[in-house]
């Protein structure tokens, strides 16, 4: 059952990276997510956001990012998409230092699923990426760890 | 996000502020390589003791730089690592690249 949930769309400029994750962690801190858990969360949005501006959009700051979370009573879950050029090849994509940039060090999928309990990425090329992650609450989602506001 | 940079004797020191991320890597990544120019240094220091949040794209600024330095046969060094970001740091695999010191003036020591 979903307890609460957010949207927000965005363009693909950088500074949006910073909102997208700040946006997720406020909204995770309704639950009893340790610091450490928030950490990680905002690491796992940074990525994902980051990937759908230098690869979805290739650096154009004229895309949209969707961005929506959902928590219920044994997670939260969260779902980045784009409308960009897909991923040719998402197995590859997901191998650390494969990107064939040196300043990059291709470890965005490798930080999301450390930091994550599960990571989806559905992806179609010419037409866009949706990854969905998935972090399960503390104790694993006791209904009476929610805090109303 | 901010920083500072200054040169002590042969080191470049980066002194990071608040959140290293896709929107600060650009312009720190320009402003850092500028200054190894300028200021003709041979090694480097990343002071990360007052950093909050760091993702890829910044220890991609990190690891591009250290790259750079060391091809010049200079040495890249960081220092002060927050608790918060150790296990993003252990996890991208820097620090079997570059040496982590506690704090600024054991990692000048080593590198003076």
């Amino acid at each position: 059952m979903i307890r609460n949930q957010m949207r927000l769309e965005f363009l693909s400029c950088s500074e949006n990276v910073g909102l997208a994750r700040v946006a997720v962690a406020a909204f995770a801190s309704g639950v009893d997510f340790n610091l450490s858990d928030l950490e990680e969360i905002k690491v796992a949005v940074s990525e994902a956001v980051s990937n759908a501006m230098i690869h979805g959009y290739e650096g154009a700051t004229t895309g949209t990012v969707r961005l929506s979370a959902s928590l219920s009573n044994e997670d939260i879950e969260i779902v980045v998409e784009d409308d960009g050029k897909g991923i040719p090849d998402v197995e590859q994509a997901m191998l650390p230092g494969t990107g064939s940039d040196p300043e990059r060090l291709g470890l965005g999928f490798v930080f999301m699923k450390s930091f994550m309990d599960e990571v989806d990425v559905r992806t179609e090329v010419g037409k866009g990426t949706r990854v969905k992650l998935l972090k399960s609450l503390p104790g694993n989602g006791n209904a009476d760890k929610f805090v109303k506001n | 996000m901010g920083y500072e940079i200054r040169k002590e004797g042969n080191i470049l020191i980066v002194k990071v502020y608040g959140e290293f991320d896709l929107h600060a890597a650009d312009y720190a990544r320009r402003d850092i390589d500028s200054q190894i120019r300028a200021q003709g240094v041979k090694h480097l220091l990343f002071d990360l003791g007052s950093l909050t949040f760091i993702d890829s794209s910044g220890l991609g600024v990190i690891l591009g730089r250290y790259r750079k330095v060391s091809e010049s046969g200079g040495r890249a060094a960081i220092s002060g690592t927050p608790p918060n970001i150790k296990k993003v740091m252990e996890i991208s695999g820097l620090n079997r690249l570059m040496p982590f010191f506690v704090d600024r003036a054991s990692a000048m020591l080593e590198l003076g």
